[in-house]
């Protein structure tokens, strides 16, 4: 019986020949990560175990993205806290203001996650990193103190869910809508501790950004890792950026699956997930009016380059509502410097759109962006939870960039094609 | 862990969000963490519960993010224990590493609001007083017993790390 890729970036960072799903593995660590809300504890825990040493200084990403540029004095402590450990430990991948970014961009972006890696973070969306070809998941702060003091991470074996996406994709159609698409199919909970492995000729023809895009909301859907397997698309985005050695894995042909689902979306419009969960997908026909008061393009999810040129096709020329505020966040300085360069931040500024520096901020209704009590917004974000954005009586609703962009226009939810 | 408690009861997928809004996480401060637990699901929650209540939710319990606020707000807050159908991994791993004793319990739909419920861990038994039912909770793999047995998971590192 062969393997999957889960399984046998598993197996080698466990120092086994096989493994098998359900077995409980100690694995080494390539890139533990933690961020200014979730690294504070870590280091904590760290501290209070009287661990002298970090066990590598080059395996660990610190990166304050979360509350920064810092909201009030309590995040700022929170902030210090990660510089003053990351100076002691002479930690290489601390990142601050002016060189962070949003994590799940900026660590692919700088090379410092590669494929088959075998990444933690004490993030959920760390399954981001799975675009790579790399298994990576989300775990909490004291998971990330361990890790921090002894290189491992307990990991039981997931089953792997096969997705395979075929047919071709429709105008405005996007990695979001597939994923969007996918958990409305499966629910919150469809692939709970499992491994979802992405797959089909949909998924070979698309580009590196919707691919993170697709492994980012895997977490949305209970996945344990969204995974990609690593072809030339991969190569060419991580050749000239890659800091170490990386390695392609592949499935087997006979690797086993716990289940297969079988797409052909060729027919499938933009998708619009409603509140409050991400698994209340629609097709953005069958949304009906609604008005919206705040557009946010960006996050972890939908925060690179070729998100901001979708919205920005879709925002030349026109001018957004004026009961609607446009939000812009690019992941990263880099992507903020391309954008700009591109031309694209000043069709965003002269639709009468606000551009922030890279944070997390609204996306968890952290700063930047709150909304008060019966706001709607919509928000190519990846969670659309009570109270995600702001007041537990506003509502989010998720989509692809050029959804968000032609909403933002129309001052409802709607399509570039109303325009 | 042998324990009696009164229940409090909750739905499907309570996500992290819910058991600890956002707008919170600019501390880790347990005590402070606990006064907004379970707010934005039901803004009195703190206010009613009593030192060792217990949590009873449906599938999916702690979805979301990897908050680690989440099963410590809970914890601080005086909750003795989550019971619930199923859990998010994240949720279930972060219970476990800071201490925070969870369930599952297939029968959740026959626990109502309020019931008295006695749990007797070690023999892998909820009973309901007030419905004069029982449950069994699935026990725990060997490893996730270990890990309990050394006290958490830093214990173990700690232990781990002596030995080298």
């Amino acid at each position: 019986m062969g393997m999957t890729i889960t399984e046998k970036i598993l197996a080698v960072h466990a120092g086994k020949e096989k493994v098998y799903p359900g077995e409980f593995l100690s694995c080494k660590v390539d890139i533990a990560l933690g961020n200014d809300i979730t690294a504070p504890i870590a280091i904590a825990e760290f501290r209070k175990a009287d661990v002298k040493k970090v066990f590598d200084p080059a395996k660990i990403a610190l990166v304050p993205d979360h509350f920064t540029p810092n909201k009030d004095i309590a995040s700022a402590e929170n902030s210090k806290i990660l510089r003053e450990f990351a100076r002691e430990h002479e930690i290489s991948h601390y990142y601050e203001i002016g060189k962070v970014g949003i994590e799940h961009v900026l660590l692919p972006e700088l090379g410092v996650v590669v494929p088959g890696d075998m990444v933690i973070g004490a993030d959920s969306h760390t399954c981001t990193y799975g675009a790579l070809g790399a298994f990576s998941t989300g775990v909490g702060s004291t998971d990330l103190a361990a890790c921090m003091a002894t290189g491992t991470v307990w990991i039981k074996v997931p089953e792997t869910i096969k997705i395979v996406f075929q047919g071709k994709l429709g105008p405005w159609v996007s990695g979001k809508d597939l994923i969007l698409f996918l958990i409305g199919q499966i629910g919150v909970d469809g692939a709970r501790y499992n491994a979802l492995e992405f797959t089909g000729p949909v998924i070979d023809a698309l580009g590196m950004s919707d691919r993170f895009t697709i492994a980012n909301m895997a977490i949305e859907a209970g996945a344990k890792n969204g995974i990609f397997i690593p072809d030339d698309i991969t190569r060419n985005y991580v050749n000239n950026r890659a800091e170490r050695l990386y390695d392609f894995y592949k499935s087997d042909p006979d690797a086993k699956y716990i289940e297969e689902f079988v797409y052909d979306v060729s027919d499938m419009e933009p998708q619009v997930a409603f509140p409050h969960l991400p698994e209340n997908a629609r097709p953005i026909s069958k949304v009906g009016t609604v008005a919206i008061d705040q557009s946010v393009i960006g996050s972890c999810t939908n925060g690179r380059l070729e998100d901001f040129r979708q919205a920005a096709k879709v925002l030349k020329g026109n001018n957004v509502d004026s009961r609607v505020r446009l939000l812009i966040f690019p992941g990263t300085q880099q992507v903020y410097l391309d954008a700009m360069n591109e031309g694209l931040l000043e069709i965003f500024i002269r639709a009468g759109g606000v551009i922030s520096p890279p944070t997390c901020g609204p996306c968890l209704g952290g700063h930047m962006g709150v909304l008060a009590k019966g706001e709607r917004a919509i928000a190519t974000t990846n969670r659309n939870f009570v109270g995600r954005m702001g007041h537990p009586e506003s509502e989010v609703y998720l989509s692809n960039p050029a959804i968000a962009a032609a909403s933002a226009v129309l001052g409802r939810i709607g399509s570039p094609d109303e325009l | 862990m042998e324990h009696c408690g009164k229940t409090w009861k909750f739905g499907d997928d309570i996500n992290t969000d819910l058991i600890i809004p956002a707008r919170y996480l600019n501390t880790s401060d347990p005590e402070e963490l606990a006064l907004h637990c379970m707010e934005d699901e039901d803004a009195d929650f703190i206010k009613k519960i009593s030192p060792g209540d217990i949590i009873v939710a449906g599938k999916h319990f702690g979805c979301g993010s990897s908050r680690e606020h989440a099963p410590i707000c809970i914890k601080a807050a005086g909750i003795a224990c989550v019971i619930a159908k199923s859990y998010a991994r994240i949720f279930f791993r972060n219970s476990f590493n800071i201490g925070l004793p969870i369930f599952e319990v297939e029968e959740v739909d026959r626990i109502q609001q309020g019931d008295e419920l006695q749990i007797k861990s070690d023999e892998g038994l909820i009973i309901n007083i007030t419905r004069n039912e029982e449950y069994s909770t699935e026990p725990f793999p060997p490893f996730m017993q270990e890990l309990i047995q050394c006290g958490g998971l830093m214990e173990m590192v700690k232990r781990q790390l002596d030995k080298k």
